[in-house]
């Protein structure tokens, strides 16, 4: 099955390689991995899409949070978080295509329904953009297909999670509010915290 | 070489000198290296540094090992250096070696100079890269300012939680600029909130009531007790509760073989009524070890009554190989301390509080010591003399002299991987922590002879034995010169077969008696001895074996001795691939070790 974790990791060189060394390692299929600066300093956000067993959800997260760049990592689902995706796709669209000239009235009417936008247009071809889950650009690219449109590029992103409402993982409770940049955070002192902020659990299903 | 800067009343340091400078403020007194191109300024800095001993080593993967056994001998971090390229890439079985079994290693390498990173210059080798799966944590070094705080940082991640190896890699440029120092200013920040070193109190509560139902429990002791210092938490823990104890290979020793709970190692070569227990025990309380294959044997047929209890410093190995019913991950000690109180407290346990004061065997203690039969009984102390040496003789009677002459908590064995480091855990009773090194997890051949030069620079005072066969020792022969360079008093016994014995063995047992490349040629190993100066002695008489190893332990000089033991002996009971732990193949009846029944 599919896992999804949000993994905030120091912004170093090779922190890319430890996080992917780490699922070769563990011999699990990177499904998507989107990577970008954070509202941390110094401090990147990604998003990791995993195909694995559904017990093994647990030891990845544990493996990603050994990894000394690692700062924090969620697990999250459909349910508890919004997740999106980018995707790009040019479409066939000159004169000598089977809809003709008809073409591009139709992909349009397509790109308003799914709520695709047209960012280029060419004698021969189209360019949507298009943001959303991973189902629904599934189903724009399957409508296009399915109606003889010759699709000749797609570029995804991969899947974009954040958790609804307001969440602070423990980790970042302690280690202060996201003013914070991370080269602050380390002269925090753990111990030093009051008793219930003291991290007993990362795993904790409870948190919110 | 201290100039003061005009603008700090730091001193002005080449990064060389600031490597040694914090080295010495974190403790370090010797460290095992190699020089070469890359890491030159750092050995020219070395004279400025006289509280620091360097031990030159024959191959770097030695150094490496060197500083694994000091390590695992003394509970500090072990320091090995090299240089880049060829130097760095010896250096990876070693850090592999302390991967899989958890050892504070910090290796430095020279690197070139970062003008030329990426160039493909003369020994340069991205380490950086090839030792990412096989270190706990691993830095690339380009400036001299990061190289203190750096190297602080590598000290706290190799000792901290689930130890490990660190290296540090330094480009020669950093180690050539000069900057302020201040060892001080470079502490490491405290380390990242850890999320889950505290056992949770709900956890605690399960452990608690599924301690007080069984009926039949067994604590399966693992190397965690060593490096969490725990020895003495699980040891009133066993005797409170009269719960036996089973050791992994890398837990010998963390409990005393002679107390009357420990039942011995476990696993692919563990005594019947170790794995036996196992098997039929109603709860496993898991303590620092993480279920190896080589301690489950097939896994969906592994322990099927018990409950599992795991305590874990790493929660990355809860559910990894065997399903835990409760997971207690943290520091062992801290979680003993907090379950000790609880179960003592407990009204129904108050018959056990007085088994505490006048220990009575419970049924399951009487069912496993009933168990032992025969089993226990491969006496091999009062086996009369028939004219063959095995192995199980040696490893006896070095374990039997070193207790006869007092000095068995003084020892410190070796070994390397095969069968003999099988035999050496069978056969040698281990009362102290730290009393035996071995690569565990790695199975590292050629580890026993550098490694026990890294044991006996951290404990010049004790009995150092290096137990070896003839394969693995040929491997890192060559660190004999270091032994007589450094004037290190190490007792090498050479367990020779002429065999790859284990694989003999395998074959033997697995593919029809194929011995395809195991049959191993050495050198007279003796003579080999003699050309660096060690005395040595061939041993292939049992009556000849303690007289020998008193004159080897009492010469206080290196000493080598050949001991020419039975070709085809195999290492019983064993367990072979995909069985289950208590299908155990036991010693063919043709063993001459054992009383034969027909002529009973």
């Amino acid at each position: 099955m599919l896992h999804t974790f949000v993994a905030l990791v120091q912004d170093k060189p090779g922190a890319l390689t430890r996080v992917a060394s780490l699922f070769r390692r563990l011999n699990i299929n990177i499904v998507s991995l989107t990577v970008g600066e954070s509202e941390r300093p110094d401090t990147s956000r990604m998003t990791i899409v995993a195909d694995a067993p559904e017990n093994a959800a647990h030891r990845i997260r544990a493996s990603l949070y050994k990894l000394e760049t690692t700062i924090d990592v969620d697990e999250v689902n459909r349910a508890d978080a919004v997740v999106r995706e980018l995707c790009l796709i040019k479409v066939a669209a000159g004169p000598n295509e089977p809809h003709g000239v008809r073409s591009r009235s139709q992909i349009f009417e397509f790109a308003q329904v799914f709520r695709a936008r047209v960012v280029d247009l060419a004698p021969e071809s189209v360019m949507l953009e298009m943001t959303g889950s991973a189902s629904k650009i599934e189903g724009l690219l399957q409508v296009l297909r399915e109606s003889d449109y010759v699709i000749l590029e797609v570029s995804r992103t991969g899947r974009m999670a954040m958790r609804r409402g307001h969440h602070t993982s423990r980790v970042l409770k302690a280690l202060g509010t996201h003013r914070l940049s991370p080269s602050d955070f380390p002269t925090l002192d753990p111990d030093a915290l009051p008793e219930d902020e003291t991290l007993p659990s990362q795993f904790d299903e409870s948190e919110a | 070489m201290l100039k003061s800067n005009q603008t700090n009343q730091h001193p002005t340091l080449t990064g060389a000198e600031i490597l040694w400078a914090t080295l010495a403020g974190e403790g370090v007194t010797t460290v095992f290296g190699y020089p070469g191109g890359a890491i030159l300024p750092i050995y020219d800095a070395l004279r400025n540094f006289p509280s620091i001993h360097h031990v030159l080593v024959r191959h770097e993967q030695g150094a490496s090992h060197m500083a694994d056994g000091y390590a695992r001998a003394s509970g500090r971090p072990g320091v090995c250096m090299a240089t880049s390229g060829p130097g760095a890439t010896n250096l990876v079985t070693g850090l592999a070696t302390a991967m899989l079994d958890s050892i504070p290693l910090i290796a430095i390498t020279g690197q070139v100079s970062s003008k030329v990173l990426g160039s493909d210059a003369f020994q340069e080798v991205d380490i950086t890269g090839i030792t990412l799966p096989v270190t706990k944590h691993n830095f690339l070094v380009m400036r001299a300012e990061d190289i203190a705080p750096t190297l602080r940082e590598a000290f706290q991640i190799a000792t901290s939680g689930r130890p490990g190896p660190v290296l540090v890699d330094i480009t020669k440029d950093a180690q050539q600029a000069t900057t302020a120092f201040s060892f001080a200013a470079a502490r490491p920040r405290p380390h990242r909130p850890h999320p889950m070193l505290k056992a949770e109190s709900s956890s605690i509560r399960d452990a608690v009531e599924l301690i007080q139902q069984s009926k039949k429990p067994v604590i399966l002791a693992g190397h965690g007790i060593v490096e969490s210092g725990a020895e003495a938490e699980v040891l009133a823990f066993a005797e409170a509760h009269q719960i036996p104890i089973a050791s992994t290979l890398l837990g010998l020793g963390a409990i005393p073989a002679a107390h009357p709970l420990s039942l011995g190692m476990m696993g692919m070569h563990g005594e019947s009524w170790v794995n036996n227990a196992i098997q039929q025990a109603d709860l496993l309380l898991a303590f620092g070890m993480r279920f190896d294959d080589r301690v489950t044997g097939n896994l969906t047929r592994y322990a099927p009554n018990a409950k599992k209890i795991h305590v874990d410093i790493d929660p990355s190995e809860i559910n990894k190989n065997v399903h835990a019913d409760v997971a207690l991950i943290g520091d062992l000690k801290e979680v003993l301390q907090l379950l000790l109180p609880l179960l003592n407290s407990h009204p129904e346990r108050s018959e056990v509080s007085d088994a505490r004061t006048q220990p009575q065997p419970s049924e399951w203690l009487r069912t496993i010591d009933a168990s032992k039969g025969t089993a226990a009984v491969r006496d091999i102390i009062n086996l009369p003399d028939n004219g063959h040496l095995y192995a199980a003789h040696v490893i006896n009677d070095i374990w039997h002299e070193a207790a006869a002459a007092g000095r068995l908590e003084q020892t410190i064995i070796v070994t390397d991987v095969g069968q003999h480091q099988m035999w050496e855990a069978q056969y040698f009773k281990h009362e102290a922590p730290r009393s035996l090194i071995t690569s565990g997890g790695l199975g590292t051949m050629g580890f026993a002879l550098p490694a026990a030069i890294g044991a006996k620079a951290a404990c010049p005072e004790k009995d150092v034995w290096v137990i070896a066969g003839d394969g693995g020792f040929q491997m890192t022969a060559a660190e004999l010169s270091t032994i007589v360079q450094e004037d290190m008093a190490i007792n090498i016994a050479v367990i020779n077969n002429g065999f790859l014995g284990m694989v003999r063995q395998w074959q033997e047992t697995f593919y029809d008696k194929n011995y395809s490349a195991s049959p191993i040629l050495s050198p007279d190993f003796v003579k080999l001895a003699a050309a660096h100066g060690i005395a040595g002695a061939n041993v292939s008489k049992r009556p000849e074996v303690t007289p020998t190893v008193t004159k080897a332990r009492t010469s206080n000089k290196p000493f080598l001795i050949n001991f020419q033991v039975e070709k085809e002996d195999g290492v019983y009971p064993m367990i072979a691939p995909g069985a289950a732990l208590h299908e155990m193949v036991r010693r063919p009846h043709r063993d001459p070790l054992l009383p034969n029944p027909e002529d009973e």
